[in-house]
């Protein structure tokens, strides 16, 4: 019987010719992450009383939770990162302001099809999107890694969503996957490997379709995986500048590709023709309406940002809407780019004169106010519209507030009317 | 091993955002500071109404969202004593394990526990004790039983490293 992608790439990983759902291997990582809870990994790691990482060229390391450091603590946590990574000779080190760790690992080429990928964060499920096999692990799990390079895994079930249809003119990746969340529930895809295939994914650039791994988190899936391609590999080119035949070999060697028969737990179709934006409402992300349900709400804030949908095309799309106009009165307009490089090529394009002549506020790449640490959290009673991926109770700050998640072109065009509202109103 | 204390019951889909919010995991590392913000953003009553030994009771997904260990830490050091749900969500639940923390996977008693009752957990039978009466649960594996008898995922490393050492 064939294999889906999680079932080969578990096996291969773990020396296997195969490997069935239900089964626990000891699975090696090629590359492993952990943010500004480095700090706290690290106190973990030392009771266990080991000189050295064991693989340090494996290990990833992103300041990006609450960087620039917005307190002593804070900063105090930096600093004992900072230490322990040229202490332990970890290279892949990036600090205060290179942007969000999904983001400045996939624009540093470090994340190949074929990869498996572990990561103290939820939204480690991101490299999917380049067809690595990415999930969020605990922190002690992360300290373990450091010290013996393995862990296990359980190989999970895989789910199979095809997508299919054109969407209309304002409804982007991040629609499609707040749709298809909101249609499944919250836990549809819990300890599973969510397989994302169809038409409507095969023709997204490369910067939408991070959205869609990214955003699977939010159905408990453990990693979402789409199909690498050319879009992929061209993409990774322009990236790392490397126009060697061998890229293109490497990745086609590494790519793990599921079989035609393989068995799948479940499998759902979704077209999305006639969807319309989508925005997920207190205090769910599967608590999902259309656009039509909750236009004409009032929004103090509006945030694009954060690893979902901070990238240049996002950047864009709301230069676009925001061109010739300003922000409400009584709103603001956040804009926190996902990365350094995204940042500069806004500046390049010009986006970023756009949105200040408009009234944004930039902010630093990282994190932002997403998990309300800093730079824009809401006051209590206020209203947020927010590019990100969670708006539980209290994510930003204070229970008293409200998140609503939309597209990076809904939640500029919400920033000029100071309510919700479908961009196509404004043109 | 066994726990036992009164039941806090609680719904479907609680996220690591309400149970310990994301604003305290970089400035909060002291167990008894996490302890003190458990379950803050979902029921204020919690933190200084649970004793050592309290059951946490809930729906299904239990703990989606933030792979944020103190999640899992700060109702350890608030003195639950397991958490039995309908679901876990995966995170969670190996947080859980590593850190000692049973999370029983029991539908029929999550059904039959009320709020406030007292309850009883014992893990070496896999089995919970209510007014309701007796439920079994299927026994965690060997590998999980031994990191759970350790007190969590570290401890049971550093006695494995100490062992190759020897």
């Amino acid at each position: 019987m064939g294999q889906t992608f999680a079932e080969k790439l578990l096996a291969r990983n773990a020396g296997r010719t195969s490997v069935e759902p239900g089964q626990v291997i000891d699975a090696t990582p090629d590359l492993v992450l952990s943010h500004d809870n480095t700090a706290a990994i690290i106190r973990t790691w030392r009771q266990l009383g080991l000189p050295r990482v064991k693989h340090p060229e494996r290990l990833a390391v992103v300041l990006d939770h609450a960087a620039p450091a917005p307190t002593t603590q804070h900063a105090q946590n930096h600093a004992e990162i900072r230490q322990f990574v040229a202490e332990q000779g970890i290279v892949h080190f990036f600090d205060v302001g290179r942007g969000i760790c999904h983001q400045v690992l996939c624009e540093e080429g470090l994340i190949r099809p074929g990869m498996l990928v572990l990561g103290a964060d939820s939204h480690s499920t991101h490299y999917g999107a380049l067809g690595a096999f990415g999930a969020g692990i605990g922190r002690s799990e992360v300290a373990a890694l450091w010290a013996t390079g393995t862990l296990w895994l359980r190989v999970p079930e895989s789910i199979k969503i095809v997508v299919s249809g054109t969407p209309s003119k304002w409804v982007s990746a991040k629609d499609v996957g707040l749709y298809i969340i909101g249609q499944l529930g919250a836990e549809a895809g819990n300890y599973a490997s969510v397989e994302l295939h169809g038409e409507t994914i095969a023709q997204l650039s490369m910067e939408s379709r991070f959205v869609l791994p990214n955003l699977m988190a939010e159905m408990g899936v453990k990693n979402a995986w789409l199909a690498p391609d050319q879009v992929t590999l061209e993409w990774l080119r322009a990236q790392t500048q490397d126009t060697s035949p061998e890229l293109a070999e490497r990745f086609f060697a590494g790519a793990i590709y599921p079989d035609p028969d393989a068995h799948y737990a479940a499998e759902y179709v979704f077209d999305v023709t006639s969807l319309e934006p989508q925005v997920a409402c207190p205090h769910a992300v599967d608590n999902v309406v259309p656009i039509s349900r909750v236009a004409g709400t009032r929004v103090h804030q509006a945030f694009l940002g954060t690893c979902t949908n901070a990238r240049l095309e996002d950047l864009a799309v709301a230069a676009q809407i925001l061109h010739g106009r300003r922000v409400h009165p009584g709103t603001r307009l956040l804009v926190i780019p996902a990365s350094a490089r995204v940042l500069r090529a806004a500046v390049q394009m010009g986006y970023l004169d756009t949105l200040l002549a408009a009234g944004a506020v930039i902010g630093p790449p990282g994190c932002g106010p997403c998990m309300g640490n800093h730079l824009g959290v809401p006051a209590p009673g206020e209203v947020t519209i927010s590019t990100a991926n969670r708006n539980f109770r209290g994510r930003m700050g204070t229970r008293e507030a409200d998140i609503y998640l939309a597209s990076p072109a809904v939640v500029a065009a919400s920033a000029v009317t100071g309510r919700i509202i479908h961009p196509a109103e404004l043109e | 091993m066994r726990f036992s204390g009164k039941a806090w019951k609680y719904g479907d889909n609680v996220n690591t955002d309400v149970i310990f919010p994301g604003k305290y995991t970089y400035t909060l590392t002291e167990l008894r500071d996490m302890a003190a913000h458990a379950l803050e953003d979902l029921d204020p009553t919690f933190a200084t109404g649970v004793r050592p030994g309290d059951i946490i009771v809930a729906g299904r997904n239990w703990g989606c969202g933030s792979s944020r260990e103190q999640a899992v830490l700060c109702l350890k050091a608030a003195g639950v004593g397991a958490i039995i749900a309908v679901s876990f969500a995966r995170i969670f639940y190996r947080n859980a394990i590593n850190n000692g923390l049973p999370a029983i996977v029991c539908p029929a008693a999550v059904a039959a526990i009320e709020h406030g009752q007292p309850v009883e957990v014992d893990l070496a039978v896999a089995e919970i004790r209510c007014p309701a009466g007796v439920f079994s649960f299927p026994p965690f594996p060997p590998s999980v039983q031994r990191i759970l008898a350790e007190g969590g995922l570290i401890p049971y490393l550093k006695r494995v490293l100490a062992a190759e050492r020897l």
